[in-house]
């Protein structure tokens, strides 16, 4: 008997196991989905544990997964589906309980008559969710364009700039491959997205003694642990990678045979200024892109393995043109001293001897600190190789960079600086995860019609590669009601939800009927400019309708946006649902394994609610949707666990890739199995399909992973996926600004200066859109936000837990700053933008850029909403920052106030000015009115006492405290 | 046994993992529950076990952001078990673990008062003090699989910050490790001699810069020699 047990063997047996259940699910206090082991005691949730065997995130859990207890027991927890009181007015939060049926009935009659119309006049947008597989389907069969989720104001820079140069992208279609990298440089990264792994491979890092690097403007979490912390100024990063480039072009410290082999540097393009074949790649007969043979010293495809490509030249063809390989470009561009460390230092706040030191830190370590992985593998060319060389620099980037207006151009930067380090998918380097790489850009575009009772022809959002796939109708008018694929951003490939509001109250450019809305809360922290917002909710037209006539709100808790709808559903929590975290949506795959995941119930719901999941599902039967009735019109799904079980996208392929065929001995691929369920809950509610050795490192060129993927539906063709440094697609769009080209260009010079502007073919740097239309002298201080990360994604800002830690968020200021202003620690402070001004309390702090300002965003709460009481810290003293930011831009205000190319919101790109609030002006400003309780809302209680059993207490016997007593 | 925690300051991000888990564990474990007052309400505050604190030393440009995770300590020398007048605080011969007897604790907090670490906290719905337990329900149970016979903020930590064992067995994991790091007592001078031990910051890691000469011609179109490499 070892020790433990015998001491053991003296304890009262403190659980009651035998009264317990342990189930396995996916959690989601935030995007990160990590796999949970809930252990279930009396109907309620004992303990939440992370799930030792799930790829995400290996048995670890974060500060909200922890916290889930407390979402479920939530006071704010919708119970019954609520119709605005009849006579009522929007926003005054009275409502009355009605039946599901009646819900149901009165939503599918509703839209039943849009898609018999005007199909666009459904505006269905969704936020933070992950089952946009199901909605983005529901909506096209319903025949909507008018669908996206929320990566237009959260990530789309990041994922398009990748999916446009690379294939992948930094988050969720790839990480740094934390187990090998010796260098490792995090870009922005406000403690979000992602949570665990992050939190994993940081720790990985440190005990190898790699060198951990933080570019942010603010110092907290992950930067608190960096080996260097770069305060940057916001919004000039892209300037910082274009200085390191700058260095390592200078001194020739790039990896050639990565760029000749991997991407389109050496291919040729055309120089013919003003023409409209200028800055396209010369093309063979056959269509393929053209470089310069040195073996044949004549022009030859790219597509052809026995050429070898000269990286850099300049050639006439015989046709009397001039070309030049797109590495050319790269040192013509980057050469120029707007580039050098010197000017880069005044503009970004570092020091140049720091740029040019960061670009051959770099270099060391990519070039003599190589790693190999002996492994056998075949390339594109079907040539095999006896191993990988791995350049162990890797880098990570999110919001910082994703939320600024130059945001794309610079994440393409950061993919331009990986490529010339030969990092991009190697052993140390930032890798893929599939179903990533994909061809660039994925062979998806945008449906451009909608047609009464008519599926749209393909999905609602794609990725275009010239003006003719834009949605815009002859005139040049925007066709979706976000304006996403319109020349005010033609590659809106998340659309832009963050335009949605405005634009359909204003009928700019057209009014809808109905606005959908899943998890989103538009009505306050997901929209920019939120007051102004909520008073457009509220906006009627002349005859007194309300100029967005109906709003329908899903979502499990009472969130400021409930407060603003018509008819609101409510939803499970995530412990109380059928959920998948599917292939076909956004992955969580890890870069050596394919993976997907489901949720099912763990409690049942104590209240009347539908799952969303299950109320699209009937939604879609009740009004037809072609894929959702047989052909004898019946309902082809009795539910939602019946759909994902059989639909199928293509033969074989669903949501759910593990255990397919008809006994679940398929894998990827197969028919459908009638027990898939069961066997995603017996195998811990995930599925995990690890790839070859051979399969794991440059799977853009890796014939061994290309035709395994191509089996598995994830990629079109086994086609080496050439990195796009020069990006074509970008080049075209200009040469329409430029009005050149042969096809749509835009209507009016402001379109086309912004296309000639900014759809630069090789990454630059240029300053936000919104700094260069104001004052900055008027508005001197950088204004960001960010996510404290036990509250990233904050769906829980109510959770009695985390709330604890976080109530109240404040203005974060640079010491020195704040004094010179006469701003106290902790006084009361006005900040202003262009677009208003708020009162917050000031907190000092060190490590904040001196120029920045800075909260938690989403801390800031309605009075009343999500079960606080009114006097409750998040109303009285939080704050949003989001009433200073503009959803236009100052000077051009029918222009949207976000990145020209992608149309991601750019929340970050705000300044302002602060000065200190007369002493009598204290408390949050604006103030709004309190939110009204819900019908049969119990008041929240004053006290929590939460147990699962009684405890079972240790005693302390008498005779030990008569022997030791105080003793120890 | 000695068990206690060691805490490595170099990977600790203050994500409060190891607090909510310690609060989901305990709450209905066996000092449970641990209330919460005004949970939607003002100023909420509840009995926790384990918290993050997070603070900046010294001023900019030489500052510092610290995560700073604390729970008892289980010191040796206790002086909360020694001011207790009921004899409910006690420290346990056998393992080391300071724990309060819920049902002989009369919520007095004059063992808080004594705790120079702030590690105490009184329940004021149960009127009784709470305090890290070391998971005690958890690391004895013999019904729980091996591995997760671990206090739970151990178990949970994202960045692996937090090792439990025995400081009494030199050849245990947090005895190699806080010799090999310098493990560090807390405020040592005050005597309490805490078994919990913390790792400082790792030394930072530096990277040689790639030795070029100042001359740098790489802009030079003319000067380019196209190596020969095969698609």
């Amino acid at each position: 008997m070892t020790e433990s047990a015998r001491i053991a063997s003296d304890l009262p047996a403190f659980e009651n196991h035998s009264e317990q259940e342990v189930k396995f699910t996916t959690c989601y206090m935030c995007a990160c989905r990590c796999g949970i082991k809930v252990t279930v005691e009396n109907g309620q949730v004992r303990f939440i544990q992370g799930n030792r065997n799930h790829p995400v995130n290996k048995g670890v859990l974060c500060g909200k997964g922890n916290a889930g207890i407390m979402k479920q027991n939530s006071p704010a927890k919708l119970s019954r589906p609520l119709l605005r009181k009849p006579g009522s007015e929007r926003g005054s939060g009275e409502f009355v309980e009605i039946s599901w049926d009646k819900a149901l009935d009165m939503l599918s009659e509703r839209l039943a008559h849009i898609r018999a119309t005007e199909p666009r006049k459904l505006a269905f947008f969704t936020g933070r969710d992950q089952m946009q597989a199901l909605t983005g389907l529901w909506a096209s069969q319903f025949g909507t364009y008018n669908w996206a989720a929320h990566g237009g104001f959260c990530s789309v820079n990041m994922a398009a700039a990748g999916l446009y140069t690379t294939g992948h992208s930094f988050w969720e279609f790839g990480e740094p491959d934390w187990d090998n990298t010796k260098y490792f440089m995090m870009w922005g990264v406000a403690e979000d997205h992602a949570s665990n792994p992050i939190k994993i491979g940081l720790e990985k890092i440190k005990r190898r003694g790699a060198k951990f690097v933080a570019v942010n403007p603010v110092r907290t979490g992950y930067q608190a642990i960096a080996d260097e912390w770069v305060a940057i100024k916001p919004g000039t990063d892209g300037l910082f990678a274009l200085a390191m480039v700058h260095v390592l072009l200078k001194h020739r410290l790039i990896d050639e045979e990565f760029l000749v082999r991997y991407t389109n540097a050496p291919q040729l393009i055309i120089q013919a200024p003003g023409g409209a074949e200028h800055g396209l790649i010369l093309r063979t007969e056959e269509g393929e892109p053209a470089v310069w043979d040195q073996g044949s010293e004549n022009y030859a495809s790219a597509c052809d393995p026995n050429v070898s490509p000269a990286l850099v030249g300049e050639y006439q063809t015989p046709d009397g043109r001039t070309v030049k390989t797109a590495m050319t470009l790269i040192l013509e561009k980057y050469s120029d001293l707007q580039y050098s460390p010197e000017n880069a230092a005044g503009i970004c706040g570092i020091a140049a001897e720091d740029i040019e030191r960061f670009a051959l830190e770099m270099a060391q370590v990519a070039f003599k600190e190589t790693i190999r992985i002996d492994t056998e593998w075949t390339d594109w060319a079907g040539r095999t190789h006896d191993h990988f060389i791995g350049r162990p620099v890797s880098m990570h980037a999110m919001r910082g960079i994703s939320a600024h207006s130059n945001g794309f151009q610079t994440c393409r930067a950061l993919h331009l600086l990986q490529a010339l380090l030969g990092t991009i998918d190697c052993p140390g380097g930032h890798l893929a995860k599939p179903p990533y790489p994909k061809h660039i850009p994925p062979h998806i575009k945008p449906a451009r019609t909608c047609a009464p009772n008519t599926p749209l022809e393909s999905p609602p959002l794609g990725f275009p590669t010239c003006p003719e796939d834009l949605l815009i109708d002859d005139n040049g008018n925007p066709l979706r009601i976000d304006k996403a694929y319109s020349w005010d951003a033609p590659m809106a490939s998340h659309g832009m939800m963050h335009m949605v509001i405005r634009n359909a109250v204003h009928a700019d450019p057209y009014s809808i009927d109905t606005l959908m809305l899943f998890m989103a809360n538009m009505a306050w922290n997901s929209s920019m400019n939120t007051a102004e917002t909520m008073s457009m909710l509220r906006e009627k037209d002349d005859s007194g309708e309300y100029k967005i006539p109906f709003i329908v709100s899903c979502d499990a808790f009472h969130s400021e946006t409930v407060n603003f709808s018509d008819l609101v559903l409510p939803d499970t929590t995530y412990l109380e649902r059928y959920d998948t975290i599917s292939m076909l949506d956004r992955p969580i795959s890890e870069p050596h394994a394919a993976c997907d995941a489901i949720r099912h119930p763990i409690l049942n719901p104590d209240r009347d609610v539908r799952s969303w999941q299950e109320v699209l599902i009937e939604l879609a039967g009740r009004l037809e949707l072609p894929l959702f009735i047989d052909d004898t019109g019946r309902r082809r799904y009795k539910d939602y666990k019946d759909f994902i079980v059989n639909y199928e996208k293509s033969p074989g392929i669903g949501f759910l890739a593990g255990w397919r065929g008809e006994n679940g001995d398929q894998h990827l691929v197969g028919a459908p199995n009638p027990n898939q369920w069961e066997a995603y809950i017996q195998n811990e509610s995930f599925f995990e399909f690890k790839l070859g050795d051979n399969q794991r490192f440059l799977r853009h060129a890796n014939l061994d992973y290309l035709q395994f993927a191509k089996e598995a539906g994830w990629v079109g063709s086994t086609d080496q996926i050439v990195i796009e440094l020069y990006s074509e697609t970008l080049q075209t769009f200009r040469l329409a600004g430029e009005g050149v080209y042969d096809g749509p260009t835009p209507n009016t010079d402001a379109q086309a200066e912004r296309l000639v502007t900014y759809f630069d073919p090789l990454p630059f740097f240029y300053k936000p859109l919104e700094q260069q239309q104001q004052d900055e002298s008027q508005y001197p201080f950088y204004a960001i936000n960010q996510r404290p990360m036990h509250m990233y994604h904050s769906w829980d800002s109510q959770n009695a837990w985390l709330r604890q830690i976080t109530s109240q968020n404040y203005m974060y200021i640079n010491r020195q700053q704040a004094i010179e202003l006469g701003i106290d620690d902790l006084g009361w402070a006005w900040v202003e933008s262009h677009n208003g001004r708020i009162r917050v309390q000031v907190k000092y702090m060190e490590a904040v850029e001196k120029n920045t300002v800075w909260t938690w965003n989403a801390i800031g709460k309605l009075a009343g909403a999500w079960g606080l009481s009114k006097d409750a810290n998040e109303s009285q003293q939080g704050f949003l920052m989001n009433h200073l930011i503009s959803e236009s831009l100052p000077q051009q205000k029918s222009i949207t106030n976000s990145d020209p190319i992608t149309g991601q919101a750019a929340w970050y790109d705000l300044k302002v000015n602060i000065r200190p609030a007369p002493a009598e002006e204290q408390g949050s400003w604006p103030e709004f009115d309190e939110v009204n309780a819900l019908p049969q809302q119990q008041s929240s209680p004053e006290s929590i006492s939460y147990a699962t059993h009684n405890n079972v207490n240790l005693s302390r016997s008498n005779r030990d405290i008569l022997t030791r007593g105080g003793s120890r | 046994m000695k068990l206690g925690l060691l805490i490595d300051l170099d990977t600790c991000v203050g994500c409060h993992g190891c607090a909510t888990a310690c609060k989901q564990w305990n709450t209905s474990g066996t000092i449970g529950p641990l209330s919460d007052s005004n949970p939607y309400g003002k100023d909420p505050d509840g009995a926790w076990l384990n918290r993050i604190r997070t603070y900046e030393v010294g001023d900019a440009p030489g500052s510092k952001t610290v995560h700073f995770p604390m729970s008892c300590l289980h010191c040796e020398n206790a002086d909360c078990v020694t001011v207790c007048p009921t004899g409910a605080s006690y420290k346990r011969e056998e393992d080391g673990i300071v724990l309060v007897d819920q049902d002989k604790c009369m919520g007095c907090n004059l063992c808080a008062w004594a705790c120079p670490y702030g590690a105490r906290e009184l329940d004021r719905d149960q009127g009784v003090m709470k305090k890290c337990t070391l998971c005690v329900d958890r690391i004895y149970d013999q019904n729980l699989p091996e591995e997760e016979r671990q206090p739970a903020c151990v178990l949970t930590c994202p960045t692996s910050s937090r090792l439990f064992g025995d400081f009494d067995d030199p050849q245990s994991e947090v005895s190699i490790k806080a010799r090999e790091r310098g493990g560090r007592d807390l405020m040592p001078e005050l005597g309490y001699e805490p078994t919990n031990k913390y790792l400082p910051p790792r030394e930072k890691a530096t990277v040689e810069m790639f030795e070029v000469d100042s001359s740098g011609d790489g802009f030079s179109l003319k000067g380019w020699v196209n190596k020969m490499i095969a698609r």
